[in-house]
């Protein structure tokens, strides 16, 4: 017993190896203007042996991050109820919580837990959530927490939670002259990340496939630009364009059965569509112009792109079927990379006004642009599987780091690492 | 056919170049040391078969140290003519014009692969930090294609002229200000 003991935390070891060094770290920098109070309380334990994280603590991180939420510091708690027969709603009103969230986990096995958790109203002095359980293992605590967090965040906004999605990112570190590039793989809050690739060479523009199994990604290599596939849980992967040129900015279908990417094998930067099984390549675009960064609409109807067809970069759509293309934006010195909010409502773009790049909104319906951001060197904006937030690259006190806006502009914060520049973000889709 | 195209393009790129021509800054030391890396032979290192690697496998195919790279270079004894030529051409921003002093440099360039019909370059093309990634790398193949254009117009054979971007990923200096973004808008000539 000792034993396996022993060999539960050697496992955790490898999991978290070289992870915890680069992990990136959240700052919140501004909230909505109306914070809904919650309490998450330390959830109970029946066991002696430490825990592997510390699920209340995580769920509250959760849920202040969205920026929707003001929790309950633990130290004015006047009670710490892991069951709703324990609690005293009176305590809650006291603190001024709305909702409070309870919970215990239960030692199954050496390495499986329960978790139960339930959501209660304060004013009501009802649960939200019944009394719901989990088992899991002790490396997948942090799931746990995310997916309790999904929950409540459902249960109070009507919005599926994003929690328990991922994010793939770029890192480059050390010399800067000749750097190592990474791809990362991490959840969505910056923690557990895990090397996809490295390379000396760059790697850049990583998109998730529909059903967040396989990622696409721009490697260098003899210098030149190529472009992978790569099966995330395998790490099995496949070189799918290695034209003269361009080879960039690969886009999974909503469908998951082709791929839009850039090509200049036929002179000068073109749209293309590669079916994946039958490897045929299709060209969607015909311009002397630049013609890249494409993105597919939700529906996989349309594809839109930047161009610099009217003279300066702007997005145009194009209708798949049809090919043919109709500009899309007007405002601002030029937009570029853009991408559409699941629900097809919105055109996130990159915006220079003034000499400066910022994150910027347009809602497809009335045409009205926002400018979300205002952090320097705004680039590669990528949306939440739940169209609630945006996650983008920035240049902060001289580094390349990590920022979230949500897309009314009210929540953002950063998630700087500890060392090397990340850009290149990319958020996965829900996983199944 | 062809050099009547070949024709327009080069009466845009002198005109354009004779307008843009004003704001050239790049000092001596500084593109010297630019040079020093562009004039860099890759590892003929081949790729080889991409399937099956597992999470985090190493990468080959890397570049080469510096060190080992110029050392190589100063060996190439058959580009003695090319000795202290130029292989470093800067742009302004967002744009791929040819400029006015670039061109005494490119016509050794294209003396030279004229002469020696068997050298092969491969123009790389660069992008300053500001915009996004991709944009950079259609940028920055538009800028080389500026510089091998100029080359065919002086009888270089397209044969002879690999163009590839890397956008804004190998950036040479690494500040946030104009000096740096000028000194990154550039298309370093590299003979394989």
């Amino acid at each position: 017993m000792m034993f396996k003991k022993w060999l539960s935390v050697i496992f955790t070891c490898v999991v978290f190896v070289g992870a915890a060094r680069a992990q990136l770290v959240i700052e919140i920098t501004s909230g909505a203007d109306q914070l809904l109070p919650v309490a998450v309380v330390p959830f109970g334990y029946n066991g002696v042996d430490a825990l592997p994280e510390d699920i209340a603590q995580i769920v509250e991180s959760d849920l202040a991050r969205s920026g929707l939420f003001q929790p309950i510091p633990r130290s004015n708690m006047l009670s710490m109820p892991s069951k709703e027969s324990d609690v005293f709603y009176r305590d809650w009103r006291l603190l001024k919580s709305d909702y409070v969230v309870i919970g215990s986990i239960q030692k199954l096995t050496n390495n499986q837990y329960r978790i139960g958790f339930e959501l209660l109203n304060v004013l009501s002095q009802k649960p939200v959530q019944k009394h719901s359980s989990i088992d899991v293992s002790a490396r997948n605590f942090r799931d746990a927490a995310h997916y309790i967090s999904d929950k409540v965040y459902e249960l109070l906004t009507g919005t599926k939670g994003a929690f328990s999605t991922r994010i793939l990112y770029v890192t480059a570190e050390g010399d800067k002259r000749a750097p190592l590039f990474k791809l990362q793989v991490a959840d969505a809050d910056g923690h557990r990340p895990q090397v996809v690739v490295e390379s000396k060479e760059p790697i850049l523009s990583p998109s998730w496939s529909s059903d967040g199994r396989d990622i696409a990604y721009v490697m260098f290599r003899n210098r030149r630009p190529n472009i992978f596939i790569q099966e995330l849980a395998t790490g099995k992967r496949q070189q799918i364009a290695q034209f003269r040129g361009l080879n960039g900015a690969p886009a999974w279908s909503p469908d998951g059965k082709k791929l839009a990417l850039v090509l200049s094998k036929d002179n000068n930067p073109e749209i293309y569509t590669l079916d994946i099984a039958t490897q045929k390549l299709e060209r969607m675009t015909n311009h002397y112009a630049i013609d890249t960064e494409p993105s597919w609409e939700p529906d996989g109807k349309g594809i839109v792109f930047t161009s610099d067809r009217g003279g300066n970069p702007q997005i145009y759509r194009l209708d798949v079927n049809s090919k043919r293309v109709e500009r899309v934006t007007f405002e601002g010195d030029l937009n570029t990379r853009a991408r559409m909010t699941p629900d097809g409502r919105y055109l996130v773009t990159v915006q220079k006004n003034d000499g400066n790049y910022h994150i910027a909104l347009q809602d497809m319906k009335t045409g009205r642009v926002q400018v979300l951001t205002e952090t320097y060197l705004d680039e590669s904006p990528s949306i939440a599987p739940n169209g609630s937030m945006v996650m983008y690259a920035t240049t902060y006190q001289g580094k390349g780091i990590l920022a979230v806006v949500s897309v009314d502009g009210l929540v953002k914060y950063r998630l700087p690492s500890a060392e090397g520049d990340v850009r290149e973000p990319s958020w996965s889709p829900y996983f199944k | 056919m062809s050099v009547n195209k070949l024709g327009k393009f080069a009466v845009i790129g002198l005109s354009a170049a004779w307008i843009a021509g004003c704001s050239t800054t790049a000092t001596d030391t500084d593109s010297s040391t630019v040079a020093e890396d562009a004039a860099s032979t890759e590892q003929a290192n081949e790729a080889t078969d991409s399937s099956d690697q597992a999470f985090g496998a190493g990468e080959e195919g890397a570049l080469t140290s510096v060190i080992v790279e110029e050392t190589e270079a100063t060996e190439e004894t058959a580009m003695d003519s090319l000795a202290g030529v130029e292989t470093v051409f800067y742009f302004d921003f967002d744009k791929s014009i040819v400029r006015p002093e670039s061109r005494e440099a490119l016509a050794k360039h294209a003396e030279y692969l004229v002469a020696n019909p068997d050298a092969r370059i491969v123009l790389e093309g660069h992008a300053d930090e500001r915009g996004t990634r991709e944009y950079n790398m259609a940028l920055g193949e538009r800028r080389a294609k500026a510089i091998s254009r100029y080359l065919t117009i002086q009888g270089v054979a397209a044969s002879q002229i690999e163009t590839v971007s890397f956008g804004e990923e190998v950036p040479v200096a690494f500040g946030h200000d104009s000096n740096a973004w000028q000194l990154n808008r550039r298309v370093e000539v590299r003979y394989e």
